[in-house]
């Protein structure tokens, strides 16, 4: 085994430690989804029994709101949007980095990303899912929200939407991206649903087969496949650009001091990924603990997610300096107060935590023993998903509770169904998740076999050493032989 | 051309074609550059647990057209999006709104820009699926020995029946000769 320390520079042996073989990498991911010895492990229940019963909370939440009022938040003048859109804002956030796996890091040829993308489209399409309650509930009869946000032609209105609205762009905005987020997550499930099929049996091999929709690796099958994705990536990147910049529009092109910004933006964009690559570390910690996927989730993955942390983490401090900067260079008197609220006013215990977990924390991240270390980063990671929820607090509720009227000032104090509604969208969340990783390979099985396979190739093309042989074992079905089929 | 001996019967015309396995996928690549551009067989196809890339020249699969459906799926939703927001706002029911234009391109751009992707992105995955003639929930070489390890860890060349050089005796062997660590005959 002395050759594995030369290899090809191109390869990076730390993507899949302990070069397993293709049979194997496929058994690994597989054996999670059939269970081991075709046994679903307690725990999940355990999981499940608590996530659910979350989630009971969340519906129970949500139809007493349905039944009483929208009066059971905590909004109300001058605060009159508060944790409904700041837990929207939050949600549509941590999605972002799945996207940005996805597509983004595709586009850049990021070998790393194929371990680690289908887990974070799903925490995606789950983020978005927990995020379009709050639009759809805030309108108090969410039947007919679809009159209100759609331009469908109906009776109950006789008008369309305000196509000059940014809360109408937000709608194609966030709808288009849950759609086209679910549908690149399942073009990249076809080959390993395929692969699943193959491996079941009875019920489970119908229901897989029928998933995969009788996908068989053909090449005329993977050209169109390729190009499929590539298109697929190639129009999500500016999507994912554009839902964030859609959602700041909200605020952006209001006159309201503290929201009216041109930063806004790329600010959200960057605050976004950063949001979404902390809950990624938070839950693929636990997972490849929790299922033994060390060597394909390697250090390596955690540890490069946890650059994109310091990179974006920095960006959204200089954007917080940004607009105080701007607030003093105006010289307008309200912006400038607004600025000076927010980090000393009655609301600067939520301005200093946020300015705690997203500016300062990341910045240990500098520091490759600590970026490494698999319990600081779990830490640093939930720090940062407090301190981007709390961004999103202090741009809404500051901006919102000193009114230009001190007669109008307030303080906005949420009630127990806000908070309850929003553990209840954590239940939710962590529910799909759990369902997802019993019933679909949390894996890109395929890309992970097909990038060590072209690694292999690779540095057996260049004679720069012998790779792994990972063709290694699996018996051949059958003696040589030109026999037919029995 | 005489019917296989073990099978008698197999006729020729119920059979689909010969599967062969090879262990590694450069010796697919290989095996399917020799057969097509050396001994000239046409109807060929290559199962495979993911992309091998060199497989499409080396057999003579085309590239794929995909990109121009999608251009122009993606086309078709720009146009809905500008004749959506033009007539709700512009045409059916105009309303004057903070003294903004009833119809402008600048404010119909997010719609515009959200539609096209939308629209791109189903043409992405249903014209994939189309093109690869999916869903298609039988095959005759899902009926081969072995066919579950094309998405595990194995790579198998298809030859096809109706290829003019298809030699239900001589296919398998050459296929043999070129490293295929067994071969089998498949019926439609």
């Amino acid at each position: 085994m002395a050759d594995l320390a030369i290899r090809d520079p191109h390869v990076s042996p730390v993507l899949v430690e302990g070069n397993p073989s293709l049979h194997e990498v496929t058994t690994d991911v597989a054996q999670i989804v059939e269970g081991i010895n075709r046994k679903v492990p307690k725990e999940w229940y355990m999981a499940l029994a608590l996530t659910g019963g979350l989630t009971m909370i969340l519906f129970a939440m949500l139809g007493y709101l349905v039944f009483t009022g929208i009066g059971v938040w905590g909004n109300n003048q001058p605060v009159g949007w508060a944790w409904d859109i700041t837990n929207f804002v939050f949600w549509i956030g941590i999605g972002h980095a799945g996207t940005l796996i996805s597509a983004i890091l595709f586009l850049f040829r990021q070998k790393w990303r194929t371990s680690i993308n289908r887990f974070a489209e799903a925490m995606t399409l789950f983020a978005v899912a927990c995020a379009l309650i709050y639009p759809l509930f805030h309108t108090g009869r969410p039947w007919r929200a679809a009159y209100w946000l759609l331009p469908l032609p109906n009776t109950h209105l006789s008008v369309w939407p305000n196509f000059r609205s940014p809360l109408v762009w937000d709608v194609f905005a966030v709808s288009t991206y849950a759609t086209v987020s679910a549908l690149f997550w399942y073009v990249g499930l076809i080959p390993d649903l395929a692969t699943m099929r193959d491996r079941a049996k009875g019920l489970a091999q119908k229901i897989y087969g029928a998933l995969s929709l009788g996908w068989r690796g053909s090449a005329r099958h993977w050209r169109n496949y390729e190009m499929a994705y590539l298109i697929l990536a190639g129009v999500s990147t500016p999507l994912v650009l554009s839902v964030h910049s859609v959602v700041s529009f909200d605020f952006a092109t209001s006159v309201l001091p503290g929201w009216h910004t041109t930063i806004f933006p790329p600010y959200f964009v960057a605050g976004a990924i950063f949001s979404g690559f902390a809950m990624v570390v938070t839950l693929m910690v636990i997972a490849r603990w929790a299922f033994q996927l060390q060597h394909l989730v390697t250090l390596k993955h955690l540890e490069n997610m946890n650059k994109i942390m310091l990179a974006t983490g920095t960006i959204v401090g200089y954007a917080y300096a940004t607009e105080f900067f701007i607030a003093w260079y105006s010289g307008n008197p309200y912006e400038r107060f607004t600025f000076i609220n927010r980090a000393f006013g009655p609301y600067s215990w939520a301005y200093w935590t946020m300015i705690s977990c997203n500016v300062i924390s990341p910045q240990f991240f500098w520091f490759k023993k600590l970026r490494t270390s698999i319990p600081f980063m779990f830490i640093l990671s939930i720090f940062v998903n407090i301190g981007m929820w709390f961004e999103r607090f202090v741009i809404i509720a500051t901006s919102l509770h000193r009114d230009f009227l001190p007669s109008s000032w307030g303080y906005f104090v949420p009630t127990y169904v806000d908070m309850l509604t929003f553990l209840g969208t954590f239940g939710l969340f962590l529910t799909l998740f759990l369902f997802f990783v019993r019933f679909l390979p949390m894996i890109a099985v395929s890309e992970v076999k097909g990038m060590m396979a072209n690694e292999a190739m690779h540095s057996a093309v260049h004679g720069t050493a012998h790779g792994p042989d990972i063709h290694a074992p699996a018996p051949v079905s059958e003696p040589v032989s030109g026999g037919l089929h029995k | 051309m005489s019917v296989h001996t073990n099978s008698p019967e197999l006729k020729d015309k119920s059979v689909y074609g010969v599967v062969a396995e090879f262990q590694k996928p450069e010796d697919l690549v290989a095996a399917g550059r020799t057969i097509h551009h050396h001994h000239g067989y046409k109807k060929l196809d290559a199962l495979t647990p993911f992309p091998i890339h060199g497989i499409d020249d080396a057999i003579g699969v085309p590239r794929s057209i995909l990109g121009y459906i999608v251009f122009g799926c993606g086309l078709f939703g720009l146009l809905n999006a500008i004749f959506m927001v033009w007539y709700t706002n512009g045409y059916d029911y105009p309303l004057v709104i903070g003294g903004k234009p009833v119809f402008a391109w600048e404010f119909s751009i997010p719609p515009m820009f959200e539609l096209t992707v939308l629209f791109s992105a189903f043409g992405a995955l249903i014209g994939m699926l189309a093109l690869n003639g999916l869903p298609r929930f039988y095959h005759p070489v899902f009926a081969s020995t072995g066919i579950e390890c094309a998405t595990d860890d194995r790579y198998l060349l298809v030859v096809e029946a109706s290829d003019a050089k298809f030699d239900i005796e001589e296919t398998p062997k050459l296929l043999s000769e070129l490293g295929a660590v067994r071969t089998e005959v498949v019926a439609k």
